[in-house]
């Protein structure tokens, strides 16, 4: 219950509640509406609240690093000084200006968009497949983007058509094509068995993979590109991309966040969430839609990042609990703030040299995912 | 006792707390007309073992009042208010939605009259709470529902008892609409539950799986809660009123102290009632529970036994797998044996559980003793 928590007075008795592990004190009892008697859900907005400034920090902080150090109160004033009503600083040098809104600023914004697409879906497959481990490359979009991006990469089609870039579009299509193939293999008379969908998803990523392998094993002279968008990076972020990538996983996420109870009320067994009246495999079907829509959106523009679509939810899972109403904004929050700080450690460890984000997220990822698991083993 | 419900209810008058919730419900009578309906239907389903303890009536009264102007889809419900009197007009000022139930209404008045009969249906004027006619079923080559007829009284508890194997889940999730039958014919209350779409259905009968799976890091109350989801638009969330009768459930199953616990954490006979809790905030005139006992001591299993005893004198009508004769036999109104995809012998403990029907079913030989305090045939093997 730590996730949304009751209004008012209905809290355990003192004896019960001295055992609750609930991370909260009773601070979070309301003894106004207790008086009144009647009590219904609260959300922890304020939690949301103060991810999100967490978040802004957070990508404020990346934008002062870089080969030129800019103060994080320049920072601040430059990017206020585009606010309506606010003027822009007179002393800051005008470099700073450029790097900030045609450098650094898409960028981390890139990362927050691709971050928090990640997290949210994520979370929403964990969700569905009722797996911890799952993320959002389960079911093939990641194999499946790779192998449209490989295409356009290495063979005869062109890059770009009527001045837009195919690379995204090839990506996007592979992906949705690949879930789509995988759903209808699961899919018999009687349903969409999860288990059935994973191993569907399977196969189809290592047949695509086995293509994209292929391609890129006859055609070595143009390698890079493509490892280094297989690995992921955010080198060559505008604000375009952003907005291409919202525009597509906005529906998405309205309809994940939407679907917040309704994945509450799915984690029991499919049979007995049809039973309280749950439209099951119309459920399923719009979710997995719409959580690979978001995911075929970040992948195309940024490649395949690991590791934040399965820590950043388990994160907020450990720490709140699994309502999932709270669990897919604050995950997405997490996300975007944790791909922020690794694009950040990316771009500037090896200065002026680059690592690709994949190999940061999974860095920093992969020991804290070890810690939750051995945290979560023993309990506490 | 001192953790049974009744115990508990007893001891209501002197508890604070149920004096708030009091309040809460006459609030939300007062200013939140369109939460009546779930509150009046909640009162139906509280059980008041004690009906000249006065504690519901302010409650019941003031929500009469208000419940002339709503659509009630649970009449039923509301009649069998043990304090009934405290509001008459209810059912007949309402909308009824399943206009098959107004042939109840003599039982309910019957049982104004005389209190707390164990089996309202005995009158004879009640329509079966459940019926399954001619049910065939089958997974793949093998049949397990074989023309099966079940007809269960409403307001009574049948124990439905079979050797392993035998097709007793599968008859519960054909009546709770999970599986439909090859042949047969399936009715709630007098309503065809294959006629029903899944929200209908939801609100006419609940399932308390054997082993039910409830999720991970969720606490009581957020898995009681999705007791409530027939009730509520795809995309709504719980109002206070939901959140109140999931708060009401539990605290019939004896599990309030357990509304913040996350539910892995709980035992075996805790998650059993938390399982109980979530299929009665679906507040369904029927409700189905496989073999709710099996990992539960011997302390718990009376609890249960009992809370489904209060349920159908509360105008519930319930079925409950039970491997365990003996506890069928001391707390269900009407055992059903089945066997070969058919009821073999259905009936009061005392006619059904008998050495001979048990052989014929279980193929087992058994000694039957009368209860030295109840009478009721307590089945030993030999």
């Amino acid at each position: 219950m730590a996730g949304i928590r009751l209004k008012g007075r209905n809290r355990p008795p003192p004896s019960a509640a001295g055992d609750s592990p609930a991370a909260d004190p009773p601070a979070a009892l309301n003894p106004g509406r207790a008086a009144a008697g009647l009590v219904g859900l609260r959300y922890p907005w304020w939690r949301i609240a103060l991810g999100l400034a967490a978040l802004i920090l957070a990508a404020l902080f990346a934008a002062t690093q870089g080969s030129v150090h800019i103060p994080f109160v320049a920072v601040v004033e430059i990017v206020a000084g585009r606010l309506p009503g606010l003027e822009p600083p007179a002393d800051a040098p005008a470099t700073w200006d450029v790097i900030l809104w045609q450098l650094r600023l898409p960028r981390v914004a890139q990362a927050a968009v691709v971050g928090a697409a990640l997290a949210m879906s994520g979370a929403a497959y964990q969700g569905l497949f009722k797996n911890p481990l799952a993320d959002p490359y389960l079911v093939g979009v990641a194999s499946g983007a790779g192998l449209g991006a490989v295409a356009v990469l290495l063979t005869g089609i062109p890059m770009y058509l009527a001045g837009i870039s195919l690379l995204p579009v090839a990506a996007f299509a592979g992906g949705t094509g690949a879930v789509a193939i995988a759903y209808s293999i699961a899919r018999n008379a009687r349903g969409t068995p999860t288990t059935t969908l994973i191993l569907a998803g399977v196969a189809v990523a290592s047949l695509t993979g086995a293509v994209s392998s292929l391609l890129i094993l006859r055609s070595d002279p143009e390698l890079r590109p493509v490892l280094s968008w297989l690995m992921g990076s955010f080198i060559s972020s505008e604000w375009k991309e952003s907005a291409i990538v919202l525009a597509y996983a906005v529906p998405g996420i309205i309809v994940l966040l939407g679907f917040g109870r309704m994945l509450n009320v799915l984690q029991l067994n499919e049979e007995h969430a049809a039973m309280l009246g749950v439209p099951v495999e119309k459920v399923k079907l719009l979710l997995i839609a719409a959580a690979t829509l978001i995911t075929a959106a970040a992948v195309s523009f940024s490649g395949l990042i690991g590791f934040v679509g399965l820590v950043a939810p388990h994160a907020v899972r450990l720490i709140w609990g699994t309502d999932y109403r709270f669990l897919l904004p604050m995950s997405a929050i997490a996300g975007a703030a944790f791909l922020v700080l690794a694009d950040l450690v990316a771009r500037t460890i090896v200065s002026p040299g680059e690592l690709p984000v994949g190999m940061v997220t999974a860095f920093c990822g992969a020991p804290f995912f070890l810690y939750l698991l051995r945290r979560r083993r023993l309990g506490v | 006792m001192p953790n049974s419900p009744e115990s508990r209810l007893s001891q209501r008058p002197d508890d604070t707390d149920s004096g708030l919730w009091q309040s809460a419900m006459a609030q939300a009578a007062s200013s939140h007309p369109e939460l009546v309906e779930g509150l009046a239907c909640m009162s139906g389903a509280t059980v008041n073992p004690h009906p000249h303890n006065t504690h519901h009536q302010p409650v019941a009264s003031g929500m009469a009042d208000m419940s002339g102007a709503t659509v009630n889809p649970h009449p039923h419900n509301t009649a069998h208010q043990p304090a009934a009197n405290g509001m008459p007009d209810m059912s007949g000022a309402t909308v009824n939605h399943h206009p098959g139930n107004t042939a109840h209404q003599p039982a309910a008045n019957g049982m104004a009259e005389t209190g707390m009969p164990e089996t309202p249906a005995a009158n004879g004027a009640a329509p079966a709470g459940i019926r399954a006619a001619g049910v065939f079923a089958s997974y793949g080559e093998r049949q397990v529902l074989n023309g099966l007829d079940l007809e269960v009284a409403q307001g009574t508890v049948t124990a439905l008892a079979g050797p392993n194997g035998v097709g007793k889940s599968t008859l519960l999730r054909a009546i709770a609409g999970a599986l439909r039958p090859a042949r047969g014919e399936i009715r709630i209350m007098g309503a065809d539950i294959f006629a029903m779409n899944g929200k209908e259905r939801a609100r006419m009968v609940s399932i308390v799986p054997q082993n039910p799976e409830l999720p991970r890091g969720a606490s009581a109350l957020e898995v009681t809660l999705m007791g409530r989801n027939p009730h509520l638009p795809l995309l709504a969330w719980e109002s206070a009123a939901d959140v109140a009768i999931a708060i009401e459930s539990l605290r019939m199953t004896d599990a309030e102290h357990l509304i913040e616990r996350p539910v892995q954490q709980l035992s075996g006979g805790e998650r059993q009632r938390v399982a109980i809790a979530m299929a009665l905030a679906q507040q369904t005139p029927v409700i189905l529970l496989d073999e709710p006992t099996a990992n539960l001591d011997l302390a718990h299993q009376p609890t249960i036994m009992r809370l489904l005893r209060q349920l159908a004198a509360a105008g519930k009508t319930l079925i409950t797998a039970v491997h365990d004769l003996t506890l069928a036999g001391q707390f269900c109104d009407t055992v059903a044996l089945i066997s070969g995809g058919k009821i073999t012998a259905s009936g009061p403990p005392e006619t059904t559980l008998t050495p001979e029907t048990i052989r014929e079913v279980y193929g087992a030989e058994t000694l039957v003793l009368p209860h030295p305090e109840t009478g009721k045939p307590i089945v030993v093997s030999r």
